[in-house]
């Protein structure tokens, strides 16, 4: 009964080849958007941006970097949370060396930085495959980690090494800084969402695409048809890199306001990206939000109906929703390993058979 | 899904809606993660003194206190969650008790005009009340920590420590970069040489640093270390048999968990300390009468007087003590955040104080004003004498090196004051 094709007739290949080819599909997508960027931004406070939509979104623009690289590239890599710093770091840098200069230019640039790091430690894939290569890109994890803790010229010398955000505003609206207003922080960040999901949506489905899909599904086969996987894999490092620097900058400036390296940006930070695109599904961008909002969200709500609903004490809580995480993680990759995206996507299915299924 | 999420949640948030007319604090503790073995005791040690004075005085002032605990496993990203999560029920002070969470609330809370008491520990410029308006780090700090224990050297070398070697085993964090500044000052007006030695997160690997200590020989080894990383760098300095009354750690190097696993081997060990030990004081009589032996005690109960109870308990007590200034300044009972700072803006902390308190001798006596937030920062020695079990002050509180401290903290706070235009208040 949705989801169905019956009734929507295409006359261009424009129409033909749009992202959601189904009506019932795309109303629902204008639907969300006009609810995110419409009408959420009316409703929210101070709790609901920053413990629920900031670390959402942000997470999310993560998981569809790294999703570009280990769902369609079929590259690992467990550097993320090293990328993540690059950003988080180039922002810093940019905003105290040129504070007239407002945040949106800071936060794109940081992504490009992080490009062209994530293109010098992608250079290994040309030669290494798989467990290697993801022993490889933990090298780059330690190693950012170490040089922003050591060298003190990233963090302009202060006696703590930490990093904190300045004030900084776009259209004379604070965006970081404590006195920044909760719309504007959600507004910022989903912009960049948006604009993220749709570039990697386009590109995967674009000549590069293809490339990198080619080389996930056998590498010689794609060099044999002409694919060169130079540019296929370094491309794919370089999309990762450019989408998990964004994700660090505002992770960094908007979201926590003060970082330290080592704590924030940690390997626990990469493994938690990779959670997320595992979970989610590979080879999706709905998978990647999906597997941001069931790893952030879930232990948030967790907390406030253990804690906070049902009066239990903090460390139980604590601990049991470990239990409760771990064991959905679990349920959830032997019902379906290939994912959240999966379960949607076969749910849409047995809705366009609904209620007739025979 | 995620509108489920959203419908759940906004249903629990409900239900927990704040009940009014009563004084709220908060305890962002963590009872899990790497450090809980160090949050735990003093999580209790908070929430026990505050359900003393709900049990025996009722309250404060005749307002009943409610108790706020969230969960941060220390790390940052659940401390914002536990910060947004709290500051709508009206929290007067937050004390977190973790470096790295104060970095990020310090602006928030300024922001939102909630006061923050970070007892010794946080960012140490806040000492500077004039930049920091919402800020408090009484009684004592780390560079003060730094400076005491220098002092401490000092005397046991009769005022000189010209070319002896001291090494710093920190945590490399926030945290434990914060005494290197101090520490490089003393080492020119001193003349004592200084080796830096930084521990990763979390501190379970340390025997390279080690390695260059038994190699290197240093006379004293000052470490900045927390949670596992203390004890294995107890048991490690036992293992290469360094002369354990040489190694000083700071406060939040000494307490029972850190030594014990080393045995025998942590005799001798030395460790800074801003209040006293113990349960020799009258108030534990009253914990026992009102809050153990009701079975009301935090936790499994077991952590009184360790001295990480005892520095959660004082934490409490100088949180009643400036709410209790607060209803005096103001004239009512029933204070706010705003009220709450005025408190600790005025508070003083004296021996008379302490003593009708039921802790005599308990900490230093201390005044709190518009300059100065931090206290005059006064600390002492303790040693770890492990075949009694219990740790003992050797020294009297003795204060540090005002001389070289305040320069410092003016610089700091200055550049932080430049940095987010701030105009100095006093």
């Amino acid at each position: 009964m949705f989801y169905r094709e019956a009734g929507d007739f295409k006359t261009s290949y424009v129409d033909d080849n749009q992202t959601f080819p189904i009506k019932f599909d795309r109303y629902r997508y204008y639907a969300v958007l006009l609810i995110a960027f419409a009408i959420i931004p009316f409703v929210l406070n101070d709790y609901w941006v920053n413990a629920v939509f900031l670390p959402f979104l942000i997470y999310s623009i993560a998981a569809i970097g790294l999703n570009v690289l280990v769902g369609y590239c079929g590259q690992v890599s467990l550097g993320t949370g090293g990328f993540m710093a690059v950003g988080a770091y180039a922002c810093y840098k940019l905003m105290t060396s040129f504070p007239d200069v407002n945040i949106l230019f800071h936060v794109i640039i940081s992504g490009g930085i992080t490009a062209l790091v994530g293109l010098l430690f992608g250079l290994p894939s040309l030669r290494i495959k798989g467990f290697y290569l993801a022993v490889a890109t933990l090298a780059a994890q330690f190693f950012l980690v170490w040089l922003f803790n050591r060298v003190p010229w990233f963090y302009n010398y202060s006696a703590s090494g930490q990093i904190s955000a300045p004030e900084r505003t776009l259209l004379g609206i604070a965006i970081t800084g404590p006195n920044a207003p909760a719309w504007a922080m959600y507004l910022f960040c989903l912009v960049f969402v948006a604009a993220s999901a749709i570039i990697a949506r386009n590109l995967t489905r674009g000549a590069f695409g293809r490339k990198w899909m080619a080389i996930r599904d056998m590498d010689i086969a794609a060099e044999i048809i002409g694919v060169d996987p130079l540019k296929a894999k370094l491309s794919a490092f370089a999309v990762l890199s450019f989408f998990v620097g964004i994700s660090g900058a505002l992770f960094f400036s908007v979201y926590l306001g003060a970082v330290e390296v080592g704590e924030v940006f940690g390997i626990q930070k990469s493994f938690l990206v990779l959670f997320m695109v595992i979970i989610g599904g590979l080879g999706s961008i709905f998978g990647s939000f999906a597997g941001a909002a069931f790893l952030v969200l879930l232990p948030v709500f967790l907390k406030n109906v253990l804690v906070a609903g049902l009066g239990w004490p903090t460390d139980m809580a604590a601990h049991l929703e470990f239990m409760i995480v771990g064991a959905l993680i679990i349920t959830f990759l032997i019902a379906e390993p290939h994912g959240l995206a999966q379960l949607w996507r076969v749910t849409k299915e047995k809705l366009r058979l609904w209620p007739f299924p025979h | 899904m995620k509108l489920k999420l959203i419908t759940a949640v906004t249903a629990a948030m409900m239900a927990a809606a704040p009940a009014m007319a009563e004084l709220t604090f908060s305890a962002l503790s963590y009872r899990t993660g790497p450090y809980a073995a160090n949050g735990i005791p003093f999580a209790d040690g908070y929430q026990d003194y505050f359900t003393l004075l709900n049990e025996r005085d009722g309250g404060i002032g005749g307002e009943p206190i409610n108790l706020v605990e969230c969960e941060t496993a220390y790390n940052t990203e659940k401390g914002v969650e536990c910060y947004e999560a709290t500051k709508g029920q009206g929290v007067l002070v937050y004390q977190p008790l973790s470096t790295g969470i104060t970095y990020q609330l310090i602006p928030k809370a300024t922001a939102d005009g909630i006061p923050m008491h970070t007892m010794g520990y946080g960012r140490t410029s806040a000492k500077n009340g004039s930049v920091f308006s919402n800020i408090f780090n009484y009684p004592a700090n780390y560079w003060d920590g730094a400076s005491i224990a220098i002092t401490h050297l000092l005397d046991i070398n009769e005022g000189d420590l010209n070319g002896k070697k001291v090494a710093l085993v920190y945590h490399n964090s926030a945290y434990g970069k914060e005494p290197i500044r101090t520490l490089e000052e003393l080492a020119e007006k001193h003349g004592f040489e200084l080796t830096l030695l930084a521990v990763d997160h979390p501190g379970q690997e340390q025997k390279s640093q080690w390695l260059q200590i038994r190699r290197e020989r240093p006379d004293y080894v000052l470490m900045w270390g927390w949670g596992v990383m203390n004890s294995v760098a107890i048991q490690e300095a036992a293992n290469i048999r360094y002369p354990m009354e040489n190694f000083i750690g700071i406060w939040w190097s000494g307490s029972e968990n850190d030594v014990l696993p080393a045995g025998d081997g942590a005799n001798g060990y030395k460790a800074l300390t801003f209040h006293n030990l113990g349960t020799d004081f009258p108030l534990y009589a009253d914990i026992e009468q009102y809050v153990k032996g009701p079975g009301k005690a935090a936790g499994a109960g077991d952590q009184i007087g360790t001295v990480l109870y005892n520095r959660g308990l004082y934490a409490a007590m100088l949180a009643a003590e400036a709410a209790k200034t607060a209803q005096e300044i103001h004239g009512v009972s029933e204070i706010t955040p705003a009220m709450m700072r005025d408190g600790m803006e005025a508070l003083e902390i004296t021996e008379e104080k302490m003593a009708a308190l039921g802790l005599p001798n308990f900490g230093p006596a201390f005044s709190v004003s518009c300059e100065n937030h931090g206290g005059d920062g006064f600390g002492a020695v303790k040693q770890w004498d492990a075949t009694a079990g219990q740790w003992t002050m050797i020294t009297d509180f003795f204060q540090s090196d005002q001389d070289v401290l305040n320069p410092l903290i003016e610089e700091d706070s200055a550049a932080y004051a430049a940095e987010n235009n701030i105009e100095p208040r006093c």
